[in-house]
C-alpha cells in the first residue's frame, strides 16, 4: 500500500483537488504536498492525499508502470488490486 | 494464481534493452564480488509486488539472493495490537481499517471474525472516509491505521485538522521502518550485505535519514522506485557498493525522492506522532519502532480514550497451527515462503493461518498470487510494446544518482 498513483490535476477548491486518474476524476487533499500545486499538474497520491508533485519530465515514465498495471490486469493482480484500492481512495466528487 | 510468462516478456519494459543491459551489468557485478550468496533485503511491500509480478528474480546472478525483510505494516502489526481493534469492535465501538487489517489475526481472532459475530467494523481505502463515517453517525469510530511513514501523514494530516467529529478517534500501529532495519541488521545468522530502501517511504523522510544508519552499519542503502527499471537500476547500484565495500546511501529514485524528502509531511508527522518501542509481529521489540500519538492529542487517540480489555479474548486458546506459523522468520529475511510446509496447503489467502499470507503486501500473499520464485529465464523475450504517446520523457540511470559517502 505505498505504491500511491499518479494523476493529473484538474482544478483547484482549497485544501482539495479534483485529479484525473485515467478518465476517473476524484478528489484528493493536498494538506500534506511540499510544492505548490495547479491545474494541469500532475501528484502522486497516496490513501486520498497527493504526496508529491510529479515534476514534469518524470510524468511519462511514472505513468508507465501503472499503465501497464491496469492494462493487464486480473481480479487477482495485487499490485493492480492496490492500484485500484488507491484510486477508491479519493472521494467522487460531489 | 496468476499463470507464469517469460521473465522478460511479462517485464514489458519500454526499453527491453535497457533491462537486459541492467541484467547483464548484474551479472557482471556479481562475478567480481565473486562469493556467493550475496544477500540484499528490500524492506517494501509493493517492491516485493512489483519484483514477483514482473519475474525480476528470474533476471537476478544466482548468487544474488534479494530478500523481503519487516516491509509489511500490516505484517508486523502484533497479536496484541490487533487483539485491541478486535476488543474495540465486540465492546460496540465501531471500527474502520484498510482491507488488508481484516483477516489478520490477533492472539485469537480477527477483525472478520468479530465481524462475523456481529460487531461494526467498516473497511475504508483512506483515513478521510473513516472520518466522513464518523460524521454520519452519532456512535464512536476509531480508525485502526496501518502503515509507514508514507500513510502515517494522512493519519496526522487528519488528526489536526481543525474539523474533526468528537466521535472519531485513531488506534495507531502506525510504524517507523528504519528503525526496524537496524534490529535486522543486527541479528545473527543474517548477512545482509546492503539494503533497497522503499521509494516513497522516503520520498517523505528523505533519503538523507538513511546516512546514519550506513555508516553505523557500514552497509550500503540505494533508494529505489518500482518500475522493473527502477529496481534493477538500484540493485546495480547497490552491487556496485558492495563490491567497492562502501556503506553510504545512493538516490537512484530522484523523480520522487529528495534528500531532505517532504518538509511539510515530516512537520505534520512529527507534530501528532512520537516514536515508542514496540513489539512486531515476530520479529523482535523494535525501539522507537511504533508511532505513538502524542499526549497533546489524547482526545483523538483510542488507547486514552476507551479502557480496553484485551484479556476478555484470552479465554480461547490459540489455533495449533498458528503456533507453527514462520511469519516472523520471513519478515526478518531468515526464512522465505517456501520453507513453511503449510505455504499454499492449510495455509491459503482465502484462509490465512499466518499475516504474511493475509497482506497484499505479505511475502507468502505476494509469492502464492504471483507463483513465487520462478525460473523464466528459459522463455523467448516478446518484441517491445508500442511507446506510450508525446509525454516528456528523459533517458533513466545513472546520471541522476546522487550519491554519498559516508
Amino acid at each position: 500500500m505505498c505504491l500511491g498513483v499518479p494523476g493529473k490535476v484538474i482544478e483547484i477548491d482549497g485544501i482539495l483537488a479534483t485529479v484525473d486518474f485515467w478518465g476517473v476524476r476524484r478528489q484528493i487533499r493536498l494538506d500534506i504536498v511540499d510544492e505548490p500545486v495547479a491545474p494541469g499538474d500532475y501528484v502522486l497520491n497516496h490513501v486520498g492525499y497527493a504526496i508529491r508533485r510529479i515534476p514534469p519530465e518524470d510524468i511519462g515514465e511514472t505513468l508507465e508502470l501503472y499503465e501497464s498495471l491496469l492494462a493487464d490486469s486480473t481480479d487477482e493482480d495485487l499490485m493492480a488490486a492496490d492500484v485500484r484500492g488507491e484510486l477508491a481512495a479519493g472521494e467522487v466528487r460531489k | 494464481m496468476i499463470p507464469q510468462e517469460g521473465g522478460f516478456a511479462q517485464m514489458k519494459f519500454r526499453d527491453p534493452a535497457r533491462g537486459k543491459a541492467l541484467a547483464a551489468e548484474l551479472e557482471r557485478l556479481a562475478r567480481e564480488i565473486g562469493r556467493e550468496p550475496i544477500t540484499l533485503m528490500h524492506v517494501c511491500g509493493s517492491h516485493e509486488q512489483a519484483i514477483a509480478r514482473f519475474g525480476l528474480r528470474a533476471t537476478f546472478p544466482p548468487s544474488v539472493d534479494l530478500i523481503m525483510g519487516p516491509g509489511c505494516p500490516v505484517c508486523v502489526t502484533d497479536l496484541p495490537e490487533v487483539d485491541e481493534a478486535v476488543a474495540l469492535a465486540k465492546s460496540g465501538v465501531r471500527v474502520a481499517t484498510y482491507g488488508d487489517m481484516l483477516k489478520v489475526p490477533g492472539r485469537v481472532f480477527s477483525l472478520a471474525d468479530a465481524q462475523s459475530e456481529g460487531a461494526k467494523v467498516d473497511v475504508v481505502y483512506s483515513v478521510s472516509q473513516a472520518v466522513d463515517l464518523a460524521r454520519s453517525t452519532d456512535e464512536e469510530v476509531v480508525f485502526f491505521s496501518t502503515g509507514f511513514e508514507t500513510t502515517a501523514v494522512a493519519t496526522a494530516a487528519v488528526i489536526l485538522s481543525p474539523d474533526r467529529p468528537r466521535n472519531f478517534s485513531v488506534l495507531s500501529a502506525h510504524k517507523y521502518i528504519l528503525p526496524a532495519m537496524e534490529i535486522v541488521a543486527e541479528i545473527p545468522g543474517t548477512r545482509i550485505e546492503g539494503f533497497l530502501g522503499a521509494g516513497h517511504a522516503a520520498a517523505i523522510t528523505g533519503w538523507g535519514i538513511f546516512e546514519p544508519f550506513a555508516a553505523k552499519y557500514g552497509r550500503p542503502v540505494v533508494v529505489a522506485g518500482f518500475e522493473p527499471l527502477d529496481i534493477l537500476a538500484g540493485l546495480v547500484k547497490l552491487l556496485e557498493m558492495v563490491r567497492d565495500g562502501r556503506g553510504g546511501v545512493a538516490n537512484m529514485y530522484p523523480r520522487c525522492v529528495t534528500k531532505e524528502g517532504n518538509l511539510r509531511a515530516q512537520e505534520q508527522l512529527w507534530r501528532v506522532f512520537e516514536t515508542s518501542g514496540g513489539e512486531w509481529r515476530g520479529i523482535a521489540f523494535v525501539p522507537d519502532g511504533n508511532l505513538r500519538i502524542r499526549e497533546e492529542f489524547a482526545d483523538v487517540d483510542a488507547r486514552r480514550r476507551f479502557d480496553i480489555d484485551v484479556t476478555s479474548l484470552w479465554t480461547t486458546a490459540p489455533s495449533e497451527l498458528a503456533k507453527d506459523c514462520i511469519c516472523g522468520g520471513i519478515l526478518s529475511g531468515l526464512a522465505s515462503p517456501h520453507d513453511c510446509p503449510m505455504f499454499g496447503k492449510e495455509c491459503l489467502p482465502d484462509r490465512p493461518i499466518g499475516a504474511c499470507m493475509v497482506s497484499s503486501e505479505g511475502a507468502c500473499r505476494i509469492w502464492h498470487q504471483y507463483g513465487g520464485r520462478p525460473d523464466l529465464r528459459t522463455l523467448t523475450p516478446q518484441p517491445p510494446l508500442p511507446s506510450p504517446p508525446s509525454l516528456p520523457h528523459r533517458e533513466r540511470g545513472s546520471e541522476q544518482t546522487t550519491e554519498v559517502r559516508v
